[in-house]
């Protein structure tokens, strides 16, 4: 029972202000469409930085039309140089691994919904949340900042391999003042998930409301749980790596770089440094990345799911201990990363077998999912074909991990397309049809109005398809022995595969510009679109309980009491099928037994 | 809508197995004498993944295309057997299908990077710098001369950075930009990488093998088949990292100790 007093005390008044309520916000909702709004910028600006690469890789010679406004040096007449091809393609896995998938999925949706999920009326700590988001915000600006710089990005892909990375100017264009504010700004963007995840974690543990244990909470709240923890640790490995990096350019250090290196004729002025450090490090951060992009859309196309089947899935708990396991082996298997690059070749062995052993929670999770498909009453909309489209995807990306978790196939797979196609599926798109799905399904319930569905659906198909042909064509350029990160393939063997190229460029600009349909229906359903009833898809999580958009403090001053577990659906007797999380009638007796 | 989400769905996995089936791209053929347990366990690979998912999306398109949209007045069935019965065939069908994968398939491997080369394999250097290959044979003597990395000049064609006049054991060492090697004999090839991160791969030698400054390793093989076969550099190493490329040429022993004299008498 609580307390009236202490109820009063927490009772908190809305902000009058516009910077205090929409810029420097403390409230969770506001920082999640906040994120949500950071992903959706940088997911065009690095989309159109694929185009431009895939362009230049089908037709080299083109020029392409205002290339040269972007970089003068970069692209004489929007031709693009070598290195200003690899600049472009640091800057796309940047923006796209920091700034899309790890945002949007965890920073966006979960800043938005984990607190309404679990019933608080905000973050545990509201200004660090808000700091959080204004600290990645920065670190977007400084890896802005690099296009800028008059040597441009750093050209060493987002892996930052040292000692390319580490050596400056003399190892290339960008490796100087680029690679600085790159090593900086993802310092900073882990200071960033630092922050938010220490909110994610306590109010997980701390702040749910009556009655609601811990395997009452949606599957959402224990993806972005999950989700959180792996952030903690894995962010907190990059941040010193990424510091001293930059230690190694400003403060001549050598933490990478070995001694007797020559670059130009001229032998470097380091000594007793590891190369090799620098990727454990990386990698210590970068699979655990992969799930951190992944986890989160489990979660919600769990979530999205199970409402849109009318049943519960066939296992709740197979679904977190799946996540949890993911999880944990997500830190024994980054050396699978690392099989061709010296380290010793027993330990090889040693991450291969875990990296196969994901496969067996893998495994689970989509199996409950396709079983508990049948028999279920699935509801087609836009958010559920996302969802479906999410398990194609997961199913098509994940099983070629069998390959790549083997040594010996990773002689001849490493480094070619085929790693592309396999990470852009499993982690890219897949976690994009996760991000869609979740935007889709809860759009109604952040801004009062619903999404267009017809526009929705168009959308559906030309992702779905198109995702497939960009990156399916991919695995079959890698099998061929096609190596990944040329601008240019001279390459005697490569030059007649050029057509398969060709085909991916035309995919990839159809599939692209079919994002502006979304980034319309996203803009006009936001003002015009049809009003959203409190529930429309019939869901049964906290999230639903409440008015659409959410009142300042979620639950008008007074905390619910949760009574069931999170899918109450298929309840015959119910009004209509399903029984919500908050409704204090048992399910007994809504079903007429005794 | 949810009846052709299912056909597009089996079209797409139909489409995508079929490279795949009809073998439209492969690798080029293995010249290696251990490329034989890699491409075994690659085509293994391919026959359980392939399984796998054209199962996983066709069950996914029946159940979406038989499940969708019902009329209100059915009822939810459950799969029989329930989640137990799925979780099992995760764990004991697909979990040892796929470890055992990896613990056969480990053979492969061990048989590359467990096993040390031959007495008599011919040590060869290679050196990967930004953006060429070099190579270094130790000449009649059967040694390399040390290394100085301050005396690198490449406008002296003086790659490696070595002492001619003072070191005896470099000599005669004989350094080319293409790697000779004869047909049938192993080769220990010694790697080292003069300033970045590079990578020696030959597709036809089922080999890949990263080049790591500070750090000097070593793979060793056998080429069966003469020819000529493109190295490329697989590590992103810079601006000019597309255009890394040498030459093996694989020749027979009487060719290559011509080749090899041909190109002493150059130094």
């Amino acid at each position: 029972m609580h307390d009236k007093s202490a109820h009063a005390a927490r009772h908190r008044v809305p902000p009058t202000g516009f910077i205090r309520k929409y810029i420097f916000s403390t409230d969770h909702k506001v920082i999640g469409e906040q994120y949500y709004g950071l992903a959706l910028a940088a997911v065009f600006i690095g989309m159109v930085l694929s185009w431009i690469m895939r362009i230049h890789l089908a037709w080299p010679a083109a020029a392409i039309p205002g290339m040269q406004l972007l970089s003068k040096n970069g692209a004489p007449g929007g031709v693009l140089t070598p290195e200003y091809y690899l600049q472009l393609m640091t800057m796309h896995g940047t923006i796209m691994v920091f700034f899309v998938l790890t945002t949007a999925p965890l920073a966006g949706f979960g800043n938005y919904f984990l607190p309404i999920q679990v019933g608080a009326e905000d973050m545990p700590f509201p200004r660090l949340n808000m700091l959080s988001f204004w600290v990645t915000f920065g670190a977007f600006l400084v890896a802005i900042a690099a296009f800028f710089v008059p040597q441009g990005p750093p050209l060493s892909g987002w892996t930052a391999y040292a000692p390319l990375s580490a050596l400056g100017e003399v190892a290339g264009p960008g490796q100087g003042t680029g690679q600085v504010l790159w090593a900086v700004s993802i310092a900073i963007f882990c200071v960033g998930q630092l922050l938010g995840t220490l909110n994610f974690i306590s109010a997980t543990l701390d702040m749910r409301c009556q009655g609601m244990g811990l395997m009452r909470l949606p599957l959402t709240v224990w993806a972005w749980f999950i989700t959180a923890c792996i952030s903690l640790t894995a962010f907190a490995v990059l941040m010193p790596a990424c510091i001293l990096l930059v230690l190694d350019h400003v403060a001549g250090t050598s933490f990478f770089v070995p001694s007797n290196l020559v670059v130009n004729d001229q032998l470097q002025p380091h000594a007793g440094g590891s190369t090799l450090l620098w990727q454990h490090l990386f990698w210590f951060f970068g699979h655990p990345e992969v799930y951190i992009a992944i986890v989160p859309a489990m979660g919600i196309v769990s979530h999205v799911l199970i409402t849109n089947m009318r049943r519960p899935l066939l296992s709740h708990k197979a679904i977190i201990y799946s996540m949890v396991a993911i999880a944990f082996l997500s830190y024994m298997v980054y050396g699978h990363h690392m099989f061709v690059s010296g380290m010793n070749p027993y330990s090889s062995i040693a991450f291969s077998l875990p990296t196969l052993a994901i496969t067996i929670p893998s495994t689970i999770m989509v199996l409950i999912w396709i079983g508990s498909l049948y028999g279920s009453k699935l509801r087609i909309n836009t958010a559920s074909l996302f969802a479906l489209g999410f398990i194609s995807m997961f199913v098509s990306g994940g099983i070629t991990g069998f390959f790549l978790a083997q040594p010996s196939l990773d002689i001849m797979l490493h480094a070619t397309y085929f790693v592309v196609g396999h990470f852009h599926l499993v982690m890219a798109v897949a976690a994009l049809f996760g991000i869609f799905a979740g935007t889709y399904f809860w759009f109604p319930k952040v801004t009062g109005r619903m999404m267009n569905e017809t526009l929705g659906k168009v959308h559906f198909w030309f992702t779905f398809v198109g995702a497939y042909c960009i990156f399916m064509p991919f695995h079959y350029l890698g099998m061929a022995g096609n190596v990944r990160r040329y601008q240019a393939f001279v390459d005697d063997f490569m030059a007649p595969l050029m057509p398969v190229h060709k085909f991916i460029t035309i995919a990839a600009l159809i599939t692209g510009a079919a994002q502006l349909i979304f980034l319309y229906n996203l803009i006009h359903s936001r003002f015009w679109g049809e009003l959203a009833p409190q529930n429309p898809w019939e869901g049964t999580s906290l999230e639903w309980s409440i008015p659409s958009p959410p009142p300042f403090d979620n639950f008008a001053g007074k905390l619910p009491v949760v009574y069931h577990d999170p899918y109450q659906y298929d309840i015959e007797g119910a009004t209509n099928d399903y029984v919500m999380q908050d409704s204090p009638a048992s399910i007994n007796s809504v079903r007429g037994e005794k | 809508m949810g009846k052709v989400f299912a056909a597009t769905l089996i079209v797409i996995a139909l489409a995508s197995a079929m490279p795949i089936i009809l073998h439209t791209w492969e690798p080029p053929a293995d010249i290696s004498t251990h490329g034989r347990l890699i491409d075994e366990q690659m085509s293994e690979t391919m026959a359980e993944a392939g399984v796998a998912f054209l199962a996983a999306q066709l069950i996914l398109a029946w159940l979406v295309w038989r499940f969708s949209n019902r009329p209100k007045n059915e009822k939810i069935q459950h799969f029989p057997g329930g989640a137990r019965g799925l979780v099992a065939a995760a764990v004991l069908v697909v979990g040892i299908e796929v470890m055992a994968l990896g613990i056969f398939g480990a053979k492969a491997w061990a048989a590359i990077y467990f096993t040390p080369p031959s007495a008599n394999a011919l040590p060869i250097q290679a050196q990967a710098g930004q953006f060429a290959f070099y190579f270094r044979y130790p000449g009649a003597d059967g040694k390399f001369g040390p290394i100085h990395p301050e005396m690198v000049n490449e406008g002296n064609l003086n790659f490696f950075g070595l002492d001619t006049t003072h070191d005896a054991d470099s000599k005669d060492d004989i350094v080319t930009a293409e790697l000779a090697v004869p047909v049938n004999r192993e080769i220990h090839l010694l790697m080292h990488s003069k300033d970045v991160g590079h990578s020696f791969f030959i597709r036809e030698l089922r080999i890949q093998q990263d080049f790591v400054p500070g750090l000097d390793l070593a793979v060793h093989f056998t080429a069966t088949k003469p020819g000529k076969y493109e190295i490329l550099c697989t590590q992103l190493c810079g601006l000019g990292h597309y255009n890394m490329k040498a030459y093996l040429k694989v020749m027979s022993q009487s060719d290559f100790d011509n080749w090899l004299k041909q190109k002493a008498a150059l130094q």
